[in-house]
């Protein structure tokens, strides 16, 4: 147990291993970590700006399904709308068509009474005027008479 | 045990007294035979197994991190790399919280400190006589294998804390700062200087001889508990040696880091202004 010139061996040894380990040593190791740290610190900064990036494309497409929902339902009412206006014009249509058809019919109708109304006329002035020359017997000048029986036929 | 067993006190004297290499007044330059010739060298002695173990050990540590380091990649560590950098953000954090001020030597000083002594106290835990016999087999008598149960290794790293101490104290505060602080503190009064300077130039030579002593006593007593356990018959040995080694992976572990931590303390210290 004696106090001799291993003490100052021992200092010069531990000097010299305290200036290898600051010379070569200690820079390699801490650069990495603290590379890692660096790369680690990054690698959690991104994920959490590829996850807000997420979100926000998440609430984005939300909004255009939304839209694009709004959208065709618009659209829907808007076609809806259209074809029950469409009938409408259609049934609007066809009760005026058939008005004017049913009128047309009429006026036909008429003009065919009438026509056969003034053939009756005409048939009825010459069966009255045979009527009458065979009473008289005599034959009637049916030119000299004729205003007459135009007006007797327009009585009928 | 070496040769022609020898009485118990014959045996821990044996194992507790390392290989002298020194100036004897009478054989000159020589290797100590017995504890009694490395007594008369005195001071002009050089403990071998002491420095062969402890620079072995040295040498180990710087191997190893050079060689983690040299592969560090910031990419996914190794095993190596792993426990390197477990033990290094350890020491960085310990040191972060105990140094306060700014300076590349500290921090790369306390993991040589740390790990260094952390090796030299695990060679205690390779049970006491297997080292030793090999040598003795090999020609050589003495073996004293763990460098820090010789105060001379102990005392000299604490040497080295301690220049370290000053260096820092007179670059910092500089020569007047410094020999104010010596002066002056705890008593700021003229009157009181000399009470003062007794105080803390005692103050300032028991850090290093506390921090040497600490570990020494430590690891000595530990080993001389190993040596008496190593007394015992074979049979019962274990029932004290497992123990009491399981107890000092715990010591050795601790010794190191109190040594490292109070040499970042003290440090710290040096580089505070009054």
């Amino acid at each position: 147990m004696n106090i001799n010139m291993t003490l100052i061996g021992q200092t010069i040894a531990f000097a010299i291993f305290v200036w290898f380990c600051i010379k070569f040593v200690w820079p390699p190791i801490s650069n990495a970590l603290h590379e890692r740290q660096r790369k680690i610190a990054d690698g959690l900064d991104a994920a959490s700006r590829a996850s807000r990036d997420l979100e926000l494309a998440q609430e984005k497409a939300d909004a255009t399904l939304r839209e694009s929902k709004e959208q065709a339902s618009q659209i829907l009412e808007q076609a809806n709308k259209r074809s029950s206006q469409m009938i409408e014009e259609a049934r609007e249509q066809a009760r005026a068509e058939g008005e004017r058809i049913v009128a047309s019919a009429r006026a036909e109708i008429d003009q065919e009474v009438q026509r056969a109304k003034d053939d009756l006329r005409a048939q009825v002035s010459h069966l009255a005027v045979t009527g009458a020359e065979r009473v008289l017997e005599a034959s009637v000048d049916e030119k000299a008479h004729r205003k007459l029986l135009d007006e007797l036929a327009a009585e009928l | 045990m070496a040769g022609n067993n020898p009485s118990p006190t014959e045996y821990i004297q044996h194992h507790l007294q390392n290989l002298t290499f020194g100036y004897h007044p009478e054989n000159g330059w020589s290797m100590a035979h017995s504890a009694a010739e490395a007594q008369e060298m005195g001071f002009w002695a050089l403990h071998l197994d002491t420095m062969g173990w402890s620079i072995a050990m040295g040498v180990l540590f710087i191997w190893l991190f050079r060689k983690a380091g040299k592969v560090a990649t910031t990419g996914v560590p190794g095993t190596l790399q792993n426990v390197v950098e477990m033990i290094f953000e350890f020491v960085e954090n310990t040191v972060h919280g105990a140094f306060h001020g700014r300076n590349p030597v500290i921090a790369p000083l306390a993991l040589t400190l740390f790990v260094w002594i952390f090796l030299m106290n695990l060679l205690k835990l390779i049970p006491v006589d297997y080292v030793p016999e090999i040598f003795v087999r090999l020609g050589i008598d003495y073996m004293k294998m763990v460098p820090t149960t010789d105060p001379n290794a102990t005392l000299g790293m604490a040497i080295g804390v301690f220049l370290l101490i000053i260096y820092y104290s007179l670059k910092v505060k500089g020569v007047g700062g410094f020999a104010k602080e010596l002066s002056l503190t705890p008593f700021n009064h003229w009157s009181l200087i000399p009470f003062n300077l007794i105080m803390e130039v005692i103050g300032l030579l028991v850090k290093p001889l506390s921090l040497g002593l600490r570990l020494f006593g430590n690891m000595f007593a530990g080993e001389v508990i190993f040596i008496l356990i190593a007394l015992l018959p074979f049979w019962v040995m274990w029932t004290l040696n497992v123990p009491w080694a399981i107890f000092h992976i715990l010591v050795i572990t601790l010794q190191a880091f109190i040594f490292t931590v109070l040499s970042v303390v003290y440090l710290s210290q040096a580089h505070e202004h009054h």
